[in-house]
């Protein structure tokens, strides 16, 4: 038997019009953590759904335990013992915790000629599963009744359920807080010590180094090569990554914050455990960050301050003038834009074209005699745009959606800027880019603020925070516990305020 | 190993393919028209084109209002009963004022057009109705407008008294009937039946509004997505109601016109039409996910299904082979749309 307990071969998948796997390959040891990383868009996720029997790849082969194979299907490979953890959950939240862990492959019990879901057995097993990973629920709650990171975690139990010799975590920890983190780095540990090969993807450095025993990068498609964890730096990755260097992570700001336009007083919400008594201003100028643990209640607040959620008290002025805001409309005639958290449920239209997408806030602004939009003017601001933030797209008629997630948050941008706001709040701008668009989208950050207009950036990424900001606000548990400055923030300060629990 | 694949079919051949694969029922039943010519010669007659013309007018300006509830991922399953309570308010105020069983016995005569107008403001209101309880109260369109056909159903009873209605005048009875330049063109007149400008006009009115406008622009958005639509300041609630307002506008203006060619109205009158002009919509591309419908296309998936039913009766179907003909391209027609999305996957 090899050295390895999984092995892809020369793994080619293509879609339409995209070469997403090219020759790449993955050699997994037993009991060992392997990162696989890259860009968005490298292949990382398609390359594990090709193991996972989700997609068929067009060439190559996989080799596990020493034998060629060929995975028909996630069942297929759950009862071969590969399981996934999926980027994106699907949870069925109105169903217990335990139905959801053992769905597909209940527990059955018979009665004569009929087989029946032994419930009792499916319940007693999953509450020895939750045990296992640490988990003090009861399986028979609605998982609904679970925070999204617990569902996250629930959804690993599944895969430590099915008994697996590999385990895909695909970006496991994008909504956990550090504490669930740790709960979840404690789990890997024990099934590495038992054996399991686990796939490890993610974007966060300071993890893949932390957990990591091999880490494999890819590129376009392409194997770029494997290392070993240990002596790895943060440069040397990203450089691999990329595929050229980066001087510097951040670009240089080149604006001058000035006098307060934007203060916000008292802002409470309707919901007594959401955000309340926030005050704070923003400078022209000015790059505010927003620091916060996750259910710091900080979206929430500039959901409510973009009329996206009800307010019962508070007030909101620009240059001493008092906005009344109770949706977005009002939000958006008084010069505020919001780029909100979660792109593809907020943000694109997905089916809809570029031009479609950049224009449709300001459509007033093109109008004929009041009824028929000029698309002519349409087009000239789609390409403007397309050329001020290079968007990669074929043309202006193409979907959203088929855009990468970079270019994708350069067409919402450019929606924004058409209506020329004056305040920009930004939540988590550059989550799920790639290194590469991140630093364009600090760019224009950059220059949004130096020409002037004020921008309020919620960031969960420290480095971001730190990098980026003229001043941090931090939140805790739906209040501002407080403000530090760009040059003197760092992870520590931050996290002191962030969790000031009263 | 790629290329000697390549090189067994240009990418213009793989295109040719690729565009008869994604519209396979048009191509079917353009088979199936010119099988049915062959059979016989009748097939092509001024007075069968004219026929057809006649029958897809109506349906068309049904499925237009219908697209727009389609495209913002609702429907309208009041549409058949709202088309058949305006044919049954259009025909009471068209009766002959010496027609004895005249329902309105005490209204004065009128002139179609004010006749028109009245049904159009009466239906503009059972949309309102539909779009306030969608949008507002948050019922999803397929309940909402479920509860609207039955009321609309019990309303037309009550107001018809269960009888059907006849002894139109000749006046309105002409409007559905009547052939532009019949007098130059003789028989081949038939081919421009007065329906046919409603029809057109309802088609330029709708392209207009779905390309040209900020309320088709907004209808658009709020079917890709109804939360970032939200979010980019459209006026959601707004739009839906506008949108089933229009819907049921161009039912009235249907009913009027169904009135009229049937020459009677009853409660019976348009009953499954809204799964008809549904079907259609669906043929021809209004994507079931949203986001995704054109004029041209709602025109082409009307043809398809009347072309079809007017084949399988040159050919000599029984009725309700048409019916179970009609079921599978319905079927047929969703399963493709939705495999050119599964093909991305």
């Amino acid at each position: 038997m090899s050295e390895y307990r999984l092995e892809m071969r020369g793994v080619v998948k293509t879609f339409p019009g995209v070469k997403a796997l090219d020759h790449a390959q993955l050699n997994l040891r037993p009991g060992t953590v392997h990162a696989l990383m890259g860009e968005n868009g490298a292949g990382k996720s398609t390359l594990m759904k090709c193991m996972f029997g989700i997609y068929h790849m067009d060439e190559g082969e996989v080799i596990y335990e020493g034998e060629k194979v060929q995975i028909k299907g996630p069942l297929d490979a759950l009862n071969r013992g590969i399981a996934m953890v999926h980027q994106e959950l699907q949870p069925i939240p109105e169903r217990s915790i335990g139905e959801n862990i053992y769905v597909g492959r209940y527990p059955t019990k018979k009665y004569g000629p009929v087989t029946v879901i032994d419930h009792g057995k499916m319940y007693e097993d999953a509450a020895a599963v939750l045990k296992e990973v640490h988990l003090n629920f009861d399986p028979r709650a609605k998982l609904g009744s679970l925070s999204v990171s617990q569902m996250q975690l629930v959804e690993i139990a599944k895969a430590v359920s099915a008994d697996c010799k590999v385990l895909i975590l695909d970006e496991p920890t994008s909504s956990l807080t550090a504490a669930e983190v740790e709960a979840l780095f404690t789990i890997v540990n024990e099934l590495r010590q038992k054996g399991v090969s686990i796939v490890y993807i993610s974007h966060k450095m300071d993890e893949i180094l932390r957990i990591s025993d091999e880490v494999t990068i890819m590129r376009d498609g392409q194997y770029i090569g494997t290392w070993d964890a240990k002596g790895l730096t943060t440069d040397f990755i990203i450089t691999k990554m990329v595929g050229r260097e980066l001087s510097n992570l951040f670009p240089k700001r080149e604006n001058v914050p000035g006098e307060v336009v934007f203060e916000v007083e008292d802002f409470t919400s309707i919901n007594p455990k959401s955000f309340r008594h926030a005050s704070f201003n923003v400078r022209r100028g000015e790059i505010l960050g927003v620091a916060g643990l996750v259910g710091a209640q900080r979206t929430e607040l500039m959901e409510g301050l973009f009329g996206l959620r009800s307010h019962t008290a508070g007030k909101i002025t620009y240059q001493g003038k008092e906005l009344k805001i109770n949706q977005p409309k009002d939000a958006i005639n008084n010069g505020i834009a919001m780029l909100t958290e979660d792109r593809r449920a907020t943000g694109i239209l997905g089916v809809l074209s570029i031009a479609d997408n950049v224009s449709i806030a300001s459509l007033n602004q093109y109008l004929v005699g009041g009824i028929m939009l000029d698309d002519g003017k349409i087009e000239q601001l789609v390409q403007d745009n397309v050329a001020k933030l290079s968007i990669k797209t074929p043309s202006s008629k193409t979907q959203i959606q088929s855009l990468s997630g970079g270019n994708q948050q350069k067409v919402l941008i450019s929606r924004w800027l058409a209506n020329d706001p004056d305040v920009f709040i930004l939540d988590e701008p550059t989550r799920g880019i790639d290194v590469g668009a991140k630093y364009e989208i600090y760019c224009i950050i950059a220059e949004l603020a130096k020409q002037g207009k004020s921008v309020i950036m919620i960031s969960s990424e420290m480095s971001e925070l730190i990098g980026m900001s003229d001043r941090v606000m931090v939140m805790c548990d739906g209040r501002v516990t407080g403000f530090i400055d760009g040059a003197e923030a760092n992870q520590e300060n931050i996290m002191a305020l962030a969790t000031q629990f009263e | 190993m790629g290329e000697t694949k390549k090189r067994t079919m240009s990418p213009d051949a793989k295109g040719v393919l690729k565009f008869v694969s994604d519209h396979a029922i048009i191509f079917l039943i353009i088979l199936l028209a010119i099988i049915t010519w062959a059979n016989s010669q009748n097939f092509i007659s001024p007075d069968n084109l004219g026929n057809l013309i006649s029958n897809v007018a109506p349906r068309f300006i049904i499925a237009c209002g219908v697209s727009g509830c389609l495209i913002t991922k609702g429907t309208d399953l009041s549409a058949g009963r709202q088309v058949g309570l305006a044919a049954c308010f259009a025909a009471m105020m068209q009766q002959e004022l010496t027609y004895s069983a005249r329902v309105f016995d005490w209204m004065p005569d009128m002139p179609w057009i004010a006749s028109l107008l009245i049904t159009v403001a009466i239906m503009a209101c059972f949309g309102a109705i539909n779009g306030c309880v969608i949008a507002f109260l948050k019922v999803p369109p397929f309940i909402a407008t479920l509860g609207m056909q039955t009321l609309v159903y019990g309303i037309c009873q009550i107001i018809t008294g269960n009888q059907p209605i006849g002894g139109f005048k000749e006046s309105y009875r002409a409007l559905a009937s009547g052939n532009f330049l019949s007098n130059v063109l003789g028989r081949y007149s038939r081919l421009l039946p007065y329906l046919l400008l409603p029809a057109l006009l309802v088609g330029l009115f709708m392209w207009f509004l779905y390309n040209k406008t900020r309320h088709g622009k907004y209808m658009y958005a709020i079917g890709g997505n109804e939360n970032a639509a939200q979010v980019a300041g459209v006026n959601v609630p707004a739009t839906l109601i506008r949108i089933y307002i229009l819907a049921s506008v161009m039912y009235a203006l249907a009913g009027f016109l169904i009135g009229s060619k049937a020459g009677g109205a009853s409660t019976a009158t348009g009953t499954g039409y809204e799964l008809e002009a549904i079907a259609a919509c669906t043929i021809g591309g209004v994507s079931v996910n949203g986001g995704v419908g054109k004029v041209s296309g709602i025109l082409i998936g009307v043809l398809v299904f009347e072309v079809l039913k007017i084949c399988l009766q040159f050919l000599r179907f029984d009725p309700a082979y048409t019916f179970i003909a009609q079921g599978l391209v319905i079927i047929v027609a969703v399963a493709l749309d939705l495999r050119k999305y599964l093909a991305k996957k």
